[in-house]
């Protein structure tokens, strides 16, 4: 499972930084977007991958952490996705907005000659 | 604790949220009440970082033990809850932040905060943002206020906006969400490996580790470290910096002057406290960061990004864009200064960052006004005391709807003052021996001190190329953006063609005399300031009272 993980990750982050280098606001957008999914599975990966175990004390099963999943990661990776969402609603407003007031969808607003 | 002191901490936070989501909610039309709004949260602000900073010092010992305060959010213990940390360094930023930010606002309100939707809402969002990643001491808010600053930043770098500036914020948005994926690696991984978020826990839970973990955490700190030079505009990671702050409407850019030390500010208080690792560790008898280096990457990085300020200070043709680049070498000398980690340059590296952020401040604003002078007269400006014309263009894209019709003449706004030319003119004097460090001011005061420190280092083994090499480097700078400063204000104040003598409003000339002022009282008060920084770079070096005062509050309660 670590590796598939770890593919997961590799192969997401690595699209996402071919994107985000390419001269289209769409393509830097939707490059960001793997970006940040790459991210957002390394922050839940930080919480050591388990199966079957949930993130709540039970009592029964007495206070033994290595019967439970690692909550703070899952808090984490919720904020983050939240601001990553709302931020990335920004900038598509922003690059729509560019896409207006310059006619084209190059990042620097003029197409490279 | 008196309980009237016990929540003080958390009101830069909570006061300027608030404010902003009050204004979110008044009508356009409702100037006065708006305005009212603001400036009550702003002014308030101001008192609290000034009482905050008064507390952390000797003057009242009994109510912070050493000088450092700690408010727990939740009530959770401190390890595990999250925590506000206030010590003379949070202290001194906010009251910094809370100056320049009523500066910025008041010179907002002669022009700029009609031109477009929610300024002051935005204004208010921003500090929030920025009170509160100098507050906290936990990593994962760090983030999150930063995330929340650089928010409204994007918000504010668009407002009143035209093509220019979309385009430019587009570039900035960008790479700032990049970099901030970056934090969010750096600090998950921290966590991974640690355990812990909380930054008075990190050092001993770092040098707890076992080896094969070190290069890990060393790694994770590197990315966290980058992350964090983004903000702070090194090189090469800090192309999009002067084209952002020559983009942004003057009272914007005086606040963003603020922003790149929020960078700066991160890297001294987690060097400070990593640091204090690097001592534990040293004691067990093992390096844990490798100090030299990630020291000594700081300090090529620093001498770097000055190197690449001196070449754009002297390429800019624009005055806004040569102050953005001043921005640019002071962070530089900051990041060299703390590269070179020799301990009596720490104080003098303070002072230099309070004075920069302060001219820098005051020169974006004045040379919104500048621009105005010399702007090609599309519509009579001159005379007639009627605003630059409204950049229409920019709401239709947003949708957003018109702004309310800017009144020709504002009685409230305040009064034309005459001869401002000669204001202009000696302030940009005042401004470019401020930025420059040419004396008398407080800039030569503040590269005074760091180059006798340095030059008196260099004498001695460790320090003595990298020694010189600082005092090159600085004087190179100040030499360059002397030339660039002379240059381009021969050009606008001795050149007669095309210029039309601009109606200058108190409001917006008031706050550039102010900041300037200011700075003249930092140079005639320089040795009790220099105290003053003294004491607090004193409590950088001795992060231990921080950690040990962050964790016993939490196991008192």
């Amino acid at each position: 499972m670590e590796v598939l993980f770890a593919l997961a990750i590799g192969v997401l982050a690595g699209s996402g930084v071919w994107l985000l280098l390419r001269p289209r606001t769409f393509q830097v957008i939707v490059g960001l977007g793997l970006l940040s999914y790459a991210v957002n599975l390394f922050i839940f990966g930080m919480g050591r991958l388990t199966i079957g175990r949930a993130p709540i004390v039970v009592a029964e099963q007495g206070i033994d952490a290595a019967l439970h999943a690692d909550p703070v990661p899952q808090a984490l990776v919720l904020t983050a996705i939240v601001i990553g969402f709302a931020t990335t609603a920004l900038l598509l407003v922003v690059l729509l907005a560019a896409r207006g007031l310059t006619g084209t969808d190059h990042v620097d607003g003029r197409e490279s000659r | 604790m008196s309980p009237g002191f016990a929540h003080l901490p958390v009101v830069p936070i909570v006061v300027p949220l608030l404010a902003a989501a009050v204004l979110l909610f008044l009508a356009e039309r409702a100037r006065a009440l708006r305005v009212a709004v603001a400036s009550l949260s702003i002014v308030a602000q101001l008192v609290t970082a000034a009482v905050l900073l008064a507390l952390t010092t000797e003057a009242f010992p009994d109510i912070w033990s050493q000088g450092v305060g700690v408010y727990a959010i939740g009530g959770w213990r401190a390890p595990f809850g999250i925590v506000l940390v206030i010590d003379r360094l949070t202290g001194l930023m906010l009251l910094l932040t809370a100056v320049v930010a009523l500066a910025a606002f008041l010179n907002s309100l002669a022009y700029w905060d009609r031109v477009g939707p929610h300024f002051h809402a935005l204004l208010q969002l921003l500090l929030m943002g920025v009170n509160g990643a100098f507050l906290t001491g936990d990593l994962f808010n760090l983030f999150v206020f930063i995330e929340v600053l650089l928010a409204a930043s994007y918000g504010l770098l668009l407002h009143g906006s035209n093509t220019q500036r979309v385009r430019i914020g587009l570039h900035y948005i960008v790479v700032n969400l990049a970099g901030s994926l970056l934090l969010l690696v750096g600090v998950s991984m921290i966590y991974g490996i640690t355990g812990t978020l909380n930054m008075a826990d990190l050092p001993a839970r770092a040098a707890a580790l076992p080896a094969g973990d070190r290069t890990l955490f060393d790694a994770a700190a590197a990315i966290l470290g980058v992350a964090f030079l983004v903000k702070a505009g090194a090189w090469p990671l800090n192309f999009w910096l002067p084209g952002t702050y020559a983009a942004a409407s003057a009272p914007v850019a005086a606040v963003f002057a603020i922003l790149t030390k929020v960078g700066v500010y991160a890297l001294l208080r987690l060097g400070s406290l990593v640091g204090s690792a690097d001592a534990l560790a040293h004691v067990e008898g093992t390096a844990l960061l490798r100090p030299e280096l990630f020291r000594g990457g700081l300090y090529y990085i620093g001498i770097a990004t000055m190197g690449f300020g001196i070449f754009g200070t002297l390429a800019a043709q624009q005055l806004s864009r040569l102050v953005g680049y001043s921005v640019i070498v002071s962070s530089g000398l900051l990041l060299t200064v703390m590269g070179l980690d020799h301990a009596p340059l720490l104080a003098p590296a303070l002072f230099y960052l309070v004075g920069s952020v302060l001219a820098t401040s005051a020169f974006f604003m004045l040379t919104g006004m500048t621009g105005r002078a010399w702007r090609t007269p599309s519509r009579p400006l001159a005379g007639t005391g009627e605003p630059a014309p409204l950049p229409t263009a920019g709401y239709v894209p947003f949708g957003v709807r018109q702004s309310p019709a800017v009144p020709e003449e504002d009685a409230v706004v305040g009064v034309a003052i005459p001869a401002a030319m000669a204001f202009m003119g000696l302030m940009f004097a005042f401004c470019v021996l401020l930025v420059t460090g040419s004396p008398p001011l407080s800039g030569f005061i503040a590269k005074f001190a760091i180059l006798s420190v340095a030059i008196h280092a260099a004498q001695s083994a460790p320090w003595a190329a990298a020694g010189w090499l600082l005092v090159a480097v600085t004087l190179a700078a100040g030499l360059a953006s002397l030339i660039a400063f002379t240059r381009i204000g021969m050009r606008l104040f001795w050149s007669a063609t095309g210029r039309n003598t601009p109606r200058l409003r108190l409001l917006e000339a008031g706050p550039v005399a102010v900041l300037v002022l200011l700075c003249i009282g930092m140079t005639i008060a320089a040795g009790p300031v220099m105290a003053f920084f003294d004491a607090t770079a004193q409590s950088l070096r001795a992060p231990r009272i921080y950690i040990d005062t962050v964790l016993a509050e939490g196991a008192t309660r």
